[in-house]
């Protein structure tokens, strides 16, 4: 019993005298469980809208103001015409457009029915859904009001239709983002320990000692792995289309382009991850556990961006998954092409820069 | 000169590792770094291969400044770390492929310099580097940091770890290198491989002890060492330590090596005080000094 | 002093797969015996060593120590020798107190003992003024001698170290080397592998293993005489050269 007692009280030294278990133990929970809390939410909040409102009466600006002054939506925008629809989505700027019929009012008092078009971004159905469920229940207040003042109750219909997943697959929301997700975590992960595992074997020092330059051992180390990728890539879009039947509205050639950009991208990471750290352990546990979490939470691909406090808001723009998903659902579900997505590709490319180019600086040239 | 350095020192956290070490190798010698763990000698190589920077100093290696022109030196050198940093993985022929080409140079370019060494590992050549024995790795080390034909090689404790048989042929091959023209500066802990360089420098603990030829080394030992050998080791040792006269008792294999505080020493008194201690088969007789010897003398 | 046999090893056999490590072994090791355990790596020393502590499993043969049989009762093997070896020691980030107190709790020993000998181990190695230092800090010299005192605090019959001077400078190397000596003469079996072939000399017998069998085995004395050579070093190369 005595033994058992002082190989217990060895094993609290270990613990206590190594700085980085500690951190393990105590500092990461605390992390995530804020981050959970924070970014775990199925409300929606300043989701943007656009409004079409083919009357613009009184009754109708009542109405788009009592909309609009509820947190759940924010940055009204205006559509004066029907083609709008169509590029306001694909642009990704709005979630729902609300199109108001003709003669809102005098089809109210004449018919006592006047109907208001809900249309929702359906690629991601759990925001769809509540989007339409809060439009409809605020036009039933609104009816609910109207109603206590005159005879003949008017009805205000809401029509709701949802574009790019009619059928509310939740397959179309999923499969973007997981596809990402394993993306980046595989490719990060293989490149991560590729520096560390030189500087734990010790042939790092031979490296070093001869002509090579740093850059040519960086982009050598992150070349291998971009071929290795794109056939895990072509797996998991394989999949995604014929097991999980995900449409291809867009263009292939984009999308492999896009996917290979993001590889790239993910690569770098991994090899900025690799400078950074000392043992491979930690370099795993870096681009596992610490990359992880936050890229499923904060890059929108389940709980929306949108709902989540503003600071999350900001880090949510540095995390490159996002701006891909982005990118994956508008050519697969929505077809759009490089003019709309120029921005998105743009970021990604940047980021990908600056993540060579910061690892090309962080390469220690010396060993110390 | 091919390996100068001046007033070199270097510490880490709080330890010093090294203390205002200065000496120069001549072009085409064969240079030991003699002494135990921890006394510095790795990172003295590192500063001289140019992976650390000195605390104060310089040094220059054929003729570049090991921090100013580190990238010329990075190029003209041959490293061999301890410890065999090879890529376990890759198969022989591929280690000695991969360090010529990023060398600009190919296997066939610079093959009569390895030619002694590699023939010895060449049955093998398709093994993978992890699955080799210890002295076959060492010569696989040694031919991957000759291949480009270095002007000057750095061989960190090559030795350490291996069986005697294989360390004697190392030492053979150094010393065939040598009379290509290659400046060669090995560090080792034993010192009975100090006595095959050209020179050699002792340090311990950071610094040096001495710098000379081997020869010169012990010759300039202060004392008489005898030889001194009784039946029973451990009760020697005892009596030998209590004796008052003594200035070292160093035990040596069969032997203990003794030397006297007195210039007039006469083994005979020696001999007396042992027998009256009850030892039996008592040996005294003057010895060789070795290297090992004044080592011992100096850092003490 | 008696003449008991403190290990006794038969026909002992180890294989991994087809490689045979260790091949049909057969030696013993008499109470108060300095017993040199040689060979070059790979030569199978350390696959042998392992079976004699009890924490592997020998393929076939016999092999008994303290008397006990290393099939039957390795635990109690254990708990009735000391071990040392070059690259584990003590803990690095434990105090050298903590170090005492932590193994010596592990052999079962009581606290008054435990602190008895802390004091009496600190005192002989002049250890003082590090004493609540962390190991890491220490000289690797200071660590070795250290670590030997450590596994001798149960007064185990027999204590087997691993390479225990690799790296150390030559000094500290001679002082491990006399505390071998005392412990020796103590009545203390001590069963040593090295590669120094120097250090061969101070055994009182000295086996060499090559290719996993024994090829020679007898005082330093006698096999200088039958190779005619002048040290361990020349026995060993002529052995090896075949």
């Amino acid at each position: 019993m005595k033994r058992f007692i002082g190989f217990i009280k060895k094993e609290f030294y270990h613990i206590f005298r190594d700085k980085r278990s500690l951190f393990i133990l105590f500092g990461m929970p605390i992390a995530q469980v804020m981050l959970f809390g924070f970014a775990i939410t199925n409300e929606i909040n300043n989701v943007n809208i656009a409004i079409f409102d083919k009357s613009k009466d009184v009754t109708t600006q009542k109405i788009i103001d009592e909309i609009t002054a509820s947190k759940y939506f924010s940055n009204k925008q205006f559509i004066t015409h029907q083609a709008e629809i169509e590029s306001v989505f694909k642009r990704g700027k709005v979630k729902a457009v609300l199109v108001f019929e003709k003669d809102f009012s005098k089809k109210l008092t004449k018919d006592n029915l006047a109907t208001v078009q809900i249309i929702t971004d359906a690629t991601d159905p759990n925001t769809a859904n509540t989007i339409t469920n809060y439009v409809s229940s605020i036009l039933q207040k609104h009816q609910q009001q109207i109603n206590k003042e005159i005879k003949t109750p008017y009805k205000i219909v809401p029509e709701s239709r949802m574009v790019y997943n009619p059928e509310l697959k939740s397959v179309f929301m999923f499969v973007p983002g997981v596809m990402t997700i394993i993306l980046m975590l595989v490719s990060a992960m293989m490149t991560s320990i590729s520096i560390t595992r030189e500087k734990e074997l010790g042939t790092m020092e031979i490296l070093l000692v001869s002509p090579l330059k740093p850059f040519q051992v960086i982009i050598g180390k992150v070349v291998p792995y971009i071929f290795l990728s794109i056939i895990n890539a072509i797996v998991i879009v394989l999949l995604s289309i014929f097991i999980f039947k995900m449409p291809v509205q867009g263009s292939l050639f984009l999308l492999s382009f896009q996917s290979v950009l993001f590889i790239i991208n993910a690569l770098s990471l991994g090899i900025l991850i690799s400078t950074i750290s000392e043992t491979q352990q930690t370099a795993m546990m870096i681009s596992l556990m610490g990359l992880m979490l936050p890229v499923i939470l904060l890059s929108g691909f389940i709980f929306p961006i949108s709902s989540m406090p503003v600071p999350l808001q900001i880090i949510s723009h540095v995390i490159p998954a996002k701006w891909f998903i982005i990118i994956l659902k508008g050519i697969m579900l929505k077809g759009v092409g490089i003019t709309i997505l120029w921005k998105e590709t743009l970021i990604l490319v940047a980021m990908t820069v600056f993540f060579i180019v910061l690892s090309i600086k962080k390469y220690k040239i010396r060993l110390e | 000169m091919s390996i100068s350095i001046k007033h070199i020192s270097k510490s880490f956290k709080d330890v010093t590792a090294l203390k205002d070490i200065s000496f120069n190798v001549n072009e085409g010698e064969l240079f030991g770094l003699i002494g135990p763990d921890g006394a510095g000698k790795t990172t003295l190589f590192r500063i001289l291969t140019t992976l650390l920077i000195a605390d104060e100093g310089t040094a220059t290696v054929a003729n570049y400044d090991v921090v100013k022109n580190y990238k010329d030196i990075r190029n003209h050198v041959g490293y061999m770390p301890g410890r065999f940093s090879l890529y376990q993985d890759l198969t022989v022929e591929e280690n000695l492929t991969f360090f010529a080409t990023i060398f600009g140079t190919t296997i066939e370019e610079n093959y009569d310099l390895i030619k002694d060494i590699y023939v010895q590992i060449e049955p093998f050549k398709n093994r993978r580097a992890g699955d080799l024995s210890g002295g076959m790795k060492q010569k696989l080390a040694l031919s991957c940091a000759l291949i480009h034909k270095p002007k000057v090689l750095f061989l960190d404790e090559p030795t350490t770890g291996v069986d005697p048989v294989s360390r004697k042929e190392f030492w053979e091959m150094l010393k065939r290198l040598q009379q290509k023209g290659i400046t060669i500066l090995v560090s080792t802990p034993y010192m009975d491989e100090a006595a095959l360089c050209d020179r050699i420098a002792l340090i311990q603990d950071g610094e040096i002890l001495q710098i000379d030829t081997p020869e010169e080394i012990v010759k300039h030992y202060p004392k008489i060492i005898y030889d001194v050998t009784a039946s029973n080791m451990y009760e020697l040792i005892i009596s030998l330590n209590k004796y008052q006269h003594n200035h070292s008792v160093y035990p040596f294999g069969e032997f203990v090596h003794y030397t006297d505080e007195r210039d007039d020493f006469n083994p005979e008194d020696l001999l007396k005080y042992l027998e009256g201690k009850g030892l039996k088969n008592i040996v005294i007789q003057p010895t060789k000094t070795t290297i090992e010897d004044t080592f011992m003398e100096l850092a003490k | 002093m008696k003449e008991k046999n403190v290990i006794q090893v038969k026909n002992l056999t180890k294989k991994f797969g087809d490689f045979t490590a260790v091949d049909n072994i057969t030696f013993e090791v008499k109470q108060g015996e300095i017993f040199g355990f040689l060979g070059a790596n790979g030569a199978g020393k350390t696959t042998a060593m392992k079976m004699l502590i009890g924490i592997s499993k020998p393929t076939s043969g016999e092999a008994n120590v303290v008397d006990f049989d290393v099939y039957t009762n390795p635990e109690d093997i254990k708990k009735n020798i000391g071990y040392m070896s070059q690259k584990f020691a003590l803990y690095d980030d434990l105090t050298i107190k903590e170090n005492i107190t932590f193994f010596g709790g592990i052999y079962g020993l009581s606290k008054s003992i435990i602190k008895q000998k802390s004091e009496a181990l600190i005192n002989e190695l002049n250890l003082q003024e590090v004493a609540n230092e962390l190991v890491g800090s220490l000289p690797l010299g200071w660590k070795q001698k250290m670590a030997f005192s450590v596994a001798l605090l149960h007064n185990p019959k027999i204590i087997f170290l691993d390479e225990p001077t690799g790296g150390v400078d030559p000094i500290t190397r001679r002082q491990f080397w006399e505390m071998i000596y005392k412990t020796a003469h103590n009545g203390t079996t001590v069963f040593v592998t090295t590669h120094y072939m120097d250090e061969a000399e101070y055994c009182d017998r000295v086996s060499i293993m090559v290719n996993g069998k024994i090829e020679a085995l007898d005082t330093p004395k006698k096999l200088k005489e039958l190779f005619n050579v002048k040290n361990m070093n020349d026995v060993f190369l002529k052995l090896a050269r075949g």
